[in-house]
């Protein structure tokens, strides 16, 4: 019996909300063998990975601080990926967010108003889309392709912060760490879960969720997302204007990108660091595709993946294991769901060998 | 019947009791057919007839519940395409599948079995593409060329197959009539080397010339199963739609009204080295008339359309004019607020989004016009009932409004995308080929509707390879060719030979002299 693929007369609509799981599976899998290969037991690794650290409810809490800077990436991605529109440098531009957001802060220290953490969120914002509106302005002029501006800067963002807090912004009594002054209380997110680190940015980020489904269903903007992405030619035909659809989805990646980088280090952070973010921006590219472009998806891909970076730390601690292993199982699922989409468009079939000689 | 008079034995392809179901629709009921070998045989039917349903089961890319296929007196089941190809049986069809950025050389070679694709390919290509009055360049990026060219890439990849069985969906309908002659010309001598045809079309003068025998579908059901020479047009016309075909003379009587729609020196220079630009277009149109513009499949008809309607825009603004407003430099959303709506030719992906429903269909160009947004958000409610009403008013056979556009069969999308933008009571209408692909009763449909529009005060142009279609609904006639566009003469004074020389490039005024 030789395994061949046929092709479907029609998509398969089961397949696509099927494929997402059989490649959590197929994931599961490969962690089994890869665990085993590392001589640990399958069954503690995988305890370790994704049950043990939802056993409190604070681990349930640090889900949700993970969880917040992907969820509101991976919507606003998933908007523009749906366009056509390939903004891979979330991580930038959470970068410059992060920086626009964290200045505003140790501007205003050690001011006490309601009016520091607005101010800060506007700064993070405005500094994601500055960020962005670069490969847009690089494409919408010099047709430039934005998979490789908006990679490239994202290097150069990181670059800015490390530059930034070991020179102009490092903290004048820190001892020359290359730190920020650690930011004061009226700078710092409201914690929403008592004794726990879950902060106001995981209400954004459900926000978002529903503010990105209305966009999408409802709204003409959202409406022309999916004829640019579709068929572009139709949508030249109805006139919606190709540039505005990429200038729009770029400054919408952008300032979410940028919100959440100032939420990570007004939150969680507390202060600006050469390094924020453990590849938040591009873990969220994951995001949009494990949560099929929508945004309750991605939701849902959000708790994931970030399961899977609290199930790494824990697999670091409890059992050894090299932190490298979050990556390559994130990257597993990636590469197993886009496999696995495969079966939404064909499906697999047997044939006996001696068959496949004749014909 | 004819059938009787052939054993199984002769025939090449026998059809028993072919039936195929979707949900909630018996597309085949009971099919029979019989092809003999070297024979051109049509198969006619309006659209949702079964024609495709059926052809798709021939080709393996469909199961029958149930039935019997027989080829050359054997039984057999054909499971895939690549069965089919390894019978004998080859397939152009309406849609291409072709790849946009590849040349008409590698696109060939992708379509081939391995063994096929030899090293004299090429001079291959060249000798068919002569023998059979085809001309392509391999060498030539499939995204520049016409739709017309397009189909010949995949008519000579399956004669490169050299096929026992050649099934072609609506060949003619991007040729000339001087290119489809030859093509006719071309399937009669391969039908005397003995291959066989199954020939799809809505042309009935064309099924008339070339066929021998007919099978006539309606609805999923064998209507008749002719001898081609003893019908007439009409009489299968008839036979097919179940009622007799008023081929009626549209062009008005009433008198043009005020100058709507004018067009005045209009240059375009094409941004790729195979597009066409467009030369000094200057055309005039006044409410309550039909102009139509002849041409050749690839002088510049797709050109002229995107500069119409907006997709490309000119310099400088009143080289164009929509009831006396300048507009060239406007896009396509601010034409249609003055008033222009536009059908381009290509329904998927053009007119239309195959992904989305009818519902989120109607909001592509009626967004505006008929107020289905309110503060950035849409009225799906709103839409629906326009939708609906669309669906309704031209008769659009479908599910309803929640539909995908890409599973309505052509003639039914074309009927819905005409009736979005009639729908709209646009004052000038420019429409690219509105019913290439589209059975008999639609077009018809379709071409009562353009001049019902045009009655109602509009100014339409029409653009089409239809001559026929051209003679019956426009008042005036131009042609366009290699970008540059004749004068417009009145339907009723100009004879073909002069529509001939128009098309041709050679300016009417000659033929205005000769008068």
């Amino acid at each position: 019996m030789i395994p061949y693929l046929e092709k479907r007369a029609e998509h398969s609509q089961t397949m696509v909300y099927i494929s997402p799981f059989i490649a959590l599976g197929l994931t599961l899998l490969g962690g089994i063998m890869l665990f085993s290969l590392l001589g640990k037991s399958p069954a503690q690794a995988l305890y370790a990975f994704f049950v043990s650290p939802l056993t409190s409810l604070y681990g349930w809490a640090e889900l949700g601080v993970k969880a917040s800077p992907l969820v509101l990436i991976g919507v606003a991605l998933s908007i523009g990926f749906r366009a056509g529109v390939w903004n891979i440098g979330a991580e930038g531009q959470l970068t410059l967010g992060a920086i626009c957001g964290g200045c505003v802060a140790l501007w205003m220290y050690p001011v006490d108003s309601i009016f520091v953490l607005p101010l800060m969120m506007i700064g993070g914002i405005l500094g994601g889309m500055f960020w962005a509106s670069i490969p847009a302005f690089l494409k919408t002029r010099f047709n430039a392709n934005e998979i490789l501006t908006s990679l490239m800067l994202t290097y150069v963002a990181l670059l800015l912060l490390s530059l930034l807090v070991h020179g102009p912004l490092r903290d004048p009594d820190g001892f020359n760490f290359p730190e920020s002054r650690i930011f004061h209380d009226a700078a710092s997110l409201p914690i929403i879960l008592d004794g726990t680190r879950l902060h106001l940015g995981a209400v954004f980020a459900l926000v978002a969720v529903g503010g990105i489904w209305l966009l999408l269903s409802k709204s003409l903007i959202g409406f022309q997302v999916k004829v640019i992405g579709q068929a572009p030619a139709a949508g030249r035909h109805a006139g919606f204007s190709v540039n505005r659809m990429i200038w729009f989805t770029l400054l919408l990646g952008g300032g979410m990108a940028g919100l959440a980088g100032m939420f990570e280090v007004s939150g969680p952070i507390g202060q600006l660091l050469p390094t924020i973010s453990p590849g938040y921006g591009f873990t969220a590219i994951i995001v949009a595709f494990v949560g099929r472009l929508h945004p309750v998806g991605s939701l849902f891909a959000g708790l994931l993946i970030a399961l899977s970076y609290l199930g790494g730390e824990n697999a670091q601690i409890t059992l050894n294991l090299p932190i490298a292993v979050t990556g390559v199982f994130q990257g597993m699922l990636l590469f197993f769901l886009l496999a696995c989409d495969v079966l939404i468009r064909y499906r697999i079939r047997f044939k006996p060998v001696s068959r496949l000689r004749h014909g | 019947m004819t059938e009787t008079n052939h054993s199984r034995h002769e025939s090449l392809l026998n059809l028993l009791d072919m039936t195929r179901s979707y949900p909630g629709l018996l597309a085949n009921d009971q099919i029979n057919l019989t092809l003999n070998r070297g024979e051109i045989h049509a198969l006619l039917g309006e659209n949702g007839a079964g024609k495709s349903t059926l052809v798709k089961m021939i080709y393996g890319v469909l199961k029958p519940d149930s039935g019997q296929i027989f080829w050359q007196g054997k039984e057999t089941s054909i499971n895939s395409p690549a069965m089919a190809r390894e019978l004998g049986i080859a397939m152009v069809f309406q849609h291409f599948s072709l790849f946009d950025s590849l040349t008409v050389l590698e696109n060939i070679v992708l379509g081939l079995e391995a063994r096929e694709a030899s090293d004299n390919l090429e001079a291959r290509i060249v000798e068919i593409s002569a023998k059979y009055g085809l001309p392509l360049e391999p060498d030539r990026h499939v995204y520049s060329l016409s739709v017309g060219e397009r189909q010949r890439i995949e008519i000579i990849r399956c004669l490169l197959q050299n096929p026992k069985l050649l099934i072609m969906d609506e060949p003619t309908s991007v040729l000339t009539p001087q290119e489809a002659e030859s093509l006719f010309e071309t399937l009669r001598r391969l039908c005397h080397e003995g291959m066989s045809i199954l020939y799809i079309s809505h042309k009935l003068d064309e099924i008339k010339a070339l066929c021998r025998y007919a099978t006539i579908l309606r609805h999923g059901r064998v209507a008749a199963s002719v001898r081609v020479q003893d019908e007439t047009a009409n009489s299968l016309a008839a036979k097919m739609i179940g009622e007799e075909l008023s081929a009626v003379n549209m062009t008005s009587e009433n008198s043009p009204g005020e100058l709507r729609f004018a067009v005045d020196k209009l240059d375009y220079s094409a941004t790729d080295q195979f597009g066409v630009g467009l030369k000094q277009i200057s055309l005039q149109v006044r409410g309550g008339e039909i102009l139509g513009i002849a041409g050749v499949a690839g002088n510049g008809q797709d050109e002229l359309l995107s500069v119409l309607n907006g997709e490309i825009k000119a310099t400088p603004p009143s080289a164009i004019r929509i009831d006396g407003k300048d507009c060239a430099n406007q896009g396509p959303d601010q034409r249609r607020s003055l008033g222009l709506a536009s059908i381009p030719s290509e329904r998927l992906g053009h007119g239309a989004v195959p992904g989305l429903t009818l519902n989120e269909n109607t909001l592509l160009t009626a967004h505006d016009r008929m107020g289905l947004v309110r503060m950035g958000l849409i009225d799906y409610q709103k839409s629906e009932e326009f939708g609906r009403k669309v669906i309704s008013d031209f008769d659009v056979r479908c599910h309803g409004v929640g539909a995908e556009a890409g599973s309505l069969s052509g003639g039914n999308l074309q009927k819905f995308i005409v009736g979005r933008e009639i729908n709209q009571k646009p004052s000038v209408l420019v429409v690219s080929q509105p019913t290439w692909g589209v059975d008999a009763g639609a077009a018809q449909a379709i071409r009562v509707a353009l001049r019902e529009l045009a009655d109602s005060g509009a100014a339409i142009v029409v653009i089409s390879q239809d001559l026929d279609e051209l003679i019956q609904i426009s008042d005036r006639l131009a042609a366009i060719c290699s970008g540059a566009l004749s004068k417009a003469l009145p339907t009723a004074e100009v004879t073909l030979e002069q529509i001939g020389l128009m098309m041709s490039g050679v300016q009417a005024m000659d033929s205005e002299a000769s008068e």
